[in-house]
């Protein structure tokens, strides 16, 4: 794998988080945790099981509201926004243990991720005026497009999302955050279940919609050949605190974040 | 048996593929010119026709638990309170019942005479509609912390609370001598509807009020169809299927919640003013909770979430109910010799049906789409499967 090119990214920072914490009761699951996501840059965050990946990224989307510490989402304030309202704002994600709606078609669920960029409300469903049904059409195929681009097969389309086979519905799952129009684009293990051709597979696409859709993309990854291929810079996390931060090279050799991983060499 | 099955299914695929695409505009098409002619088939004011107008009121009830229930997915045991809250629309403002009040709007001659307040009958449908809408946002707001059998729980709660309110409501002093409600001596004499250049309704001629809750059928039908294939659906289907991968992808909870609540109130307000009117009474005893469970087999019985079967749910009870239980054969226990009535017996009945149903057709008479394509895919997995250990697929079946 070849030492990722940056392509010059400006200064700016999408997305961060300044010293968050989340306590459940007495757990302290995230331990006054800092980042910072530049526009246009693949960051990874990993970490043992256990960690508080998956609670940081709970709380980046507002499903946890952090007890500590303030989320800002360029120049606004998030930390205490809505999670539907965070998305508005251009924030989409996956899920660990894929979540589609297992009852709607592939097309309707990437219809439901544009459900925030819709306009139709009680009364437009109801009456049904030129606008809603040019909307609706629109979404529809807005929707079949991504499918496409994540590169599901054109069978698929109209299938019970809960009967498609399990790579499909991650690609299913990523077309339906893509259709929120994001800039930022939080996935949650997306190679999970994966062989390593699929894996590389994603790596290049996460690549590609990263350059072609302007996206900003922040992962929780296991696979090391994935993070170390993909990212630009990582962000190790163990017990909750942030252990190490950096260029993936620079990561991988840190004593601490072996010793997080491998155990203490006594 | 499962043989027979995939055969019906192969049978109905062909019927299917078979007619025209314009078929179900045409069934659709029949059936409402069918609805409309059908008071001319029957006495103007015979049992069937009374027993067919309830069954309609029914349907137009079922609908509006199915978007809370079917579309919605949140499980509503109280919406008795919105037939009451509807009934009470009509005793409030369009009876003698505020006898210290005279206003009078679009009326009929007779009843703008009188003392109460007394509006015309759709101004009170809108009134019953807008009263249940917003007491259905009210009930909505304790649930949305909740999931599934919680809401029930509250639900449950709310409508005995109205029921309560009700029968207690004549001890509730609203000035001038005035009270809340008529409790169990009931608010009689409310008005029939009335409509300019037509007249007023009477009970000895059914077929208007029938034409009428007819027309409002096809009203909640038409806009249960719209909302279903919506924006607002399709958000409702997502929150009943994942609520956190939902509101991450941007729908709010609460709005989307409360509206499902207040749509099928609203519908629920609208059958109640109708029944006050027709059975000319609002009783406090007419809202019990045991009509909430029976709203809610309709819905279930039709197929949980599906339009037509909330219709056909609806109007099978209703007759059964109204019609074939009392009318038709109630006096078959006596032919064998046994000393009591169906009627005395149609909660056991009713329980026998849903059970019945529940065995031999969970999915309910007309399933949903979803639901059927769901339950489709697992018997062809279980069938595939059945198909792969070997000693259980072809000795068995």
């Amino acid at each position: 794998m070849s030492p990722v090119e940056t392509p010059a990214p400006p200064a700016v920072a999408v997305l961060r988080a300044e010293h968050v914490t989340k306590k459940f009761g007495g757990l302290v699951a995230v331990n006054d945790v800092s980042v910072d996501v530049r526009q246009y840059s693949i960051v990874s965050l990993i970490g043992p099981n256990g960690a508080g990946k998956t609670t940081l990224f709970n709380m980046l989307t507002g499903l946890y509201r952090p007890t500590q510490g303030r989320i800002l989402l360029g120049e606004r304030d998030i930390t205490r926004a809505r999670p539907d309202v965070i998305t508005r704002y251009g924030v989409a994600r996956t899920f660990q243990n894929i979540r589609l709606f297992g009852a709607m078609t592939a097309v309707e669920n990437v219809m439901i991720g544009h459900h925030t960029r819709m306009r139709a409300g009680l009364f437009g469903s109801i009456l049904r005026p030129p606008w809603v049904r040019r909307e609706e059409r629109q979404t529809r195929a807005r929707a079949r497009e991504l499918l496409a681009y994540v590169g599901l097969r054109k069978i698929a389309f109209d299938q019970l999302a809960s009967q498609l086979p399990y790579g499909d519905q991650r690609r299913v799952e990523i077309a339906r955050a893509l259709a929120a129009g994001p800039r930022l684009l939080l996935l949650d293990e997306p190679t999970a279940g994966m062989n390593p051709r699929e894996s590389e597979a994603l790596t290049e696409f996460m690549r590609k919609m990263r350059d072609e859709l302007q996206l900003t993309i922040l992962l929780i990854e296991h696979d090391m050949k994935v993070v170390m291929g993909v990212s630009e810079r990582v962000t190790v996390l163990d017990y909750g605190k942030k252990i190490a931060e950096g260029a993936p090279a620079e990561v991988r050799t840190d004593p601490l974040v072996i010793e997080a991983y491998l155990g203490r060499q006594e | 048996m499962n043989e027979l099955r995939a055969q019906l299914r192969e049978w109905r695929a062909a019927v299917q593929k078979r007619l025209p695409p314009w078929w179900s505009r045409a069934l659709a098409g029949s059936l409402i010119a069918l609805g409309i002619v059908l008071p001319f088939l029957f006495p103007s004011s015979s049992g069937f026709m009374n027993a067919t107008i309830i069954a309609v009121t029914y349907a137009v009830m079922s609908l509006g638990l199915n978007v809370v229930v079917g579309f919605a997915g949140l499980l509503d045991l109280g919406y008795v309170a919105f037939y009451a809250l509807g009934a009470y629309s009509l005793g409030w403002f369009g009876s003698g019942f505020f006898f210290k009040a005279r206003v009078h709007v679009l009326v009929s001659p007779v009843a703008s005479t009188l003392p109460g307040v007394h509006l015309n009958f759709i101004l009170v449908l809108i009134g019953a509609a807008a009263i249940c809408a917003a007491a259905g946002a009210l009930i909505g707001l304790p649930t949305l912390r909740l999931r599934g059998d919680y809401i029930a729980i509250v639900t449950l709660a709310f409508g005995e609370i109205i029921g309560v309110v009700a029968v207690n409501g004549q001890s509730v002093h609203v000035g001038g001598g005035m009270t809340l409600t008529a409790g169990n001596l009931g608010i009689s004499a409310v008005d029939a509807p009335y409509f300019p250049g037509i007249g007023s309704f009477n009970l000895l001629n059914l077929r208007p009020w029938y034409w009428l809750i007819f027309g409002i059928l096809l009203v909640v039908l038409f806009v249960n169809l719209r909302l279903r294939d919506s924006r607002l659906g399709r958000a409702w289907v997502a929150l009943r299927e994942d609520e956190v991968a939902a509101v991450s992808m941007g729908i709010p909870i609460v709005r989307t919640k409360l509206l499902a609540y207040s749509i099928g109130a609203a519908f629920g307000g609208v059958s109640g003013a109708f029944f006050g009117s027709y059975y000319t009474e609002v009783n406090a005893g007419q809202f019990q909770f045991g009509f909430s469970i029976f709203i809610l087999a309709m819905v279930i019985i039709g197929g949980l979430g599906s339009i037509w079967g909330a219709v056909v749910g609806g109007l099978a009870l209703g007759y059964i109910n109204n019609y074939l239980i009392p009318d038709v054969l109630n006096g078959l226990p006596g032919k064998f010799g046994l000393n009591f009535q169906l009627t005395q017996v149609e909660f056991g009945i009713f329980g026998f049906l849903l059970v019945i149903m529940m065995v031999l057709r969970p999915q309910g008479l007309i399933p949903e789409r979803r639901r059927r394509l769901e339950l489709t895919a697992e018997i062809v997995a279980e069938d595939a499967q059945l198909a792969e250990v070997p000693g259980t697929g072809g000795d068995a079946t």
